[in-house]
């Protein structure tokens, strides 16, 4: 079609204000594409990237070699050892932040007093908005000697230090999203359970809590999804030794495992880290999947 | 709006006549090609030697010292860069070498370690873990915690290959940066690392080896013996290009010894 056809079948020339309004839709569907074409360049990357050297070194080897040694004279390239610290590091972090991070937010949203919840509520966005570097740094240089002495170990960049911060660092985010579920209960279920003769803590845990399951189950996997991706932080208080796990033992996770040897990789080194980075993307696509599947199921409940 | 847009078409007109300006004066490339380590040295040389000479380019690929000496070698490149010194072979093979800086290592411990000396022997039994108490080697009775660097690290691979250590460290943490490793050796007593000598190392104890404390006057001297050659690998037999060879002479003369220390690196012209 040519353009005098095109601007005479829109009806543009009669009608001008048509064309600004088209042209507006145009330029933010052009930003909109914006972030959609990001992910798309990311995934494509990743995966011409991280792919090759999957197979030069062999999937069951990368997969499940236990020993890494990028620069060695004979190197090796096993990320299990980072594979099983991202899992127990991130179940370590959701086994200690979500209780405590569940019960803040029924607190908050069942029995805090006015003044009292303004003040958490405050603190919680303050704790939210606290960049991951200086996590790493408190905890590098409060956690890592407290462990070192409470627990009499040589060195206390290890696992546990590891996992308390990311238990700290997600406690907003579960806090916040189980509140939105909690608060979202309708009252009615709430004052029928009270009026048959339930006392408050057990309306709250028999009735509220179950109404606004779906909603705790997002706020535990946006918490994973926190935790797994989170590398500046660890990077300080983990040690980063390709240890395989144990909870008093300086470790490395997936995304450290990029980002500290990033930066003087070379050759077949600098393509397994893509390749870690693309296990690390199939983790995070796979909790992405869930978390979408809980909030559909959610809405349909 | 049309005085904007007038002012934005004369403002890009200007830069554009500016940049057409710089491009026209003839440009020449050096090309240095090789160890990691000197990355930090030959680039701050490279900039300031460009800043100075405006259409010189110095171009860097960092391929490790091996691929460098054998660029250099091949004629692929023409300065090749090494952090150790030539082998025999290298040097039969048509090689000259130029050592144009020091690299030193200090060993670091806590503030409040008794030890102040290790032989290398015991350094490399205190990394590799055949000494895993402090008390074997005169200090507390307090566990060995080695702190180093990442894969790939130039301190890393100067202090593993001259300690003979490589691929044997057992480290307690392996941190990416000089700094990261001078705070956790800060703060536990039992640590020990190593940082490049140019670094700040007020907060913690510095080692002597053998005898022989860190210092650029004893790493120059080759007393201290933590410590290799950064050495440029040419072409025997060729010149090198006009271009090459003004770089060459500038990285080896006295006015770029500040550079070279303040990249790191102990410099050796006088």
């Amino acid at each position: 079609m040519n353009p005098r056809e095109f601007i005479a079948q829109k009806g543009y020339r009669d009608n001008p204000r048509r064309l600004m309004e088209d042209l507006i839709h145009l330029v933010f569907l052009i930003l909109g594409l914006v972030a959609v074409g990001s992910v798309l360049v990311i995934t494509i990357y990743l995966v011409i990237s991280g792919l090759p050297a999957i197979f030069k070194i062999g999937p069951a080897e990368f997969l499940f070699g236990t020993r890494w040694a990028s620069t060695a004279s004979e190197p090796e390239f096993g990320i299990l050892p980072f594979i099983l610290t991202s899992i127990y590091g991130t179940a370590g972090a959701i086994v200690i932040g979500v209780p405590i991070g569940f019960f803040a937010a029924v607190f908050l949203a069942k029995m805090a007093p006015r003044k009292v919840r303004e003040v958490m509520e405050l603190c919680i966005g303050v704790l939210a908005g606290i960049p991951s570097v200086v996590y790493g740094l408190v905890g590098m240089t409060i956690l890592v000697p407290g462990i070192r002495i409470i627990f009499g170990v040589p060195d206390g960049a290890t696992l546990f230090a590891a996992i308390i911060v990311l238990a700290v660092m997600i406690l907003p985010s579960v806090i916040n999203v189980s509140l939105t579920a909690l608060q979202a209960v309708p009252r009615e279920y709430e004052e029928a359970s009270l009026a048959l003769g339930a006392t408050s803590t057990e309306t709250y845990f028999r009735v509220t809590v179950p109404a606004a399951k779906s909603g705790i189950f997002t706020a535990i996997v946006l918490g994973i999804g926190r935790a797994i991706g989170e590398a500046m932080a660890i990077m300080m208080v983990a040690g980063n030794v390709a240890n395989m796990p144990s909870i008093f033992k300086s470790v490395r996770f997936l995304t450290t495992a990029v980002a500290s040897e990033m930066s003087y990789s070379s050759g077949l080194q600098r393509e397994a880290l893509f390749s870690i980075a693309l296990v690390l993307f199939l983790f995070i696509m796979i909790i992405n999947a869930i978390l979408n599947v809980l909030k559909t199921g959610g809405r349909k409940g | 709006m049309k005085k904007i847009l007038m002012v934005m078409v004369v403002a890009a007109l200007a830069m554009a006549a500016a940049f057409a300006g710089g491009s026209n004066e003839e440009s020449a490339t050096v090309s240095t090609d090789g160890s990691t380590s000197m990355e930090k040295v030959i680039l701050s040389l490279a900039e300031q030697y460009m800043a100075d000479n405006p259409g010189v380019n110095v171009t860097y690929n960092p391929t490790g010292s091996g691929t460098g000496i054998t660029a250099a070698l091949e004629g692929r490149c023409d300065i090749g860069l090494s952090s150790r010194a030539l082998k025999d072979s290298e040097v039969e093979s048509g090689l000259k070498q130029t050592i144009v800086a020091l690299d030193g290592i200090a060993i670091i411990v806590n503030a409040d370690n008794p030890v102040s000396d290790l032989s290398i022997d015991q350094i490399h039994d205190l990394f590799t873990g055949a000494i895993s108490n402090w008390s074997e080697v005169g200090g507390a009775d307090a566990p060995v915690v080695a702190i180093g660097r990442e894969a790939g690290s130039g301190t890393r691979d100067g202090f593993e290959s001259i300690t003979d250590t490589e691929d044997a460290c057992v480290y307690s943490q392996e941190l990416t940066s000089t700094g990261a490793v001078i705070t956790a050796v800060s703060q536990n007593p039992g640590a020990i690392g190593y940082a490049s000598l140019a670094s700040n190392l007020d907060s913690v104890k510095t080692l002597t080896v053998e005898g022989v404390a860190p210092s650029e006057d004893t790493v120059k001297s080759g007393e201290y013996q933590i410590q290799r050659p950064f050495v440029f690998a040419t072409l025997s037999g060729t010149a090198l290009s006009d271009a090459a060879q003004k770089f060459f002479d500038y990285c080896t003369s006295a006015e770029a010894a500040s550079i070279i220390t303040g990249a790191g690196a102990v410099p050796v012209a006088e």
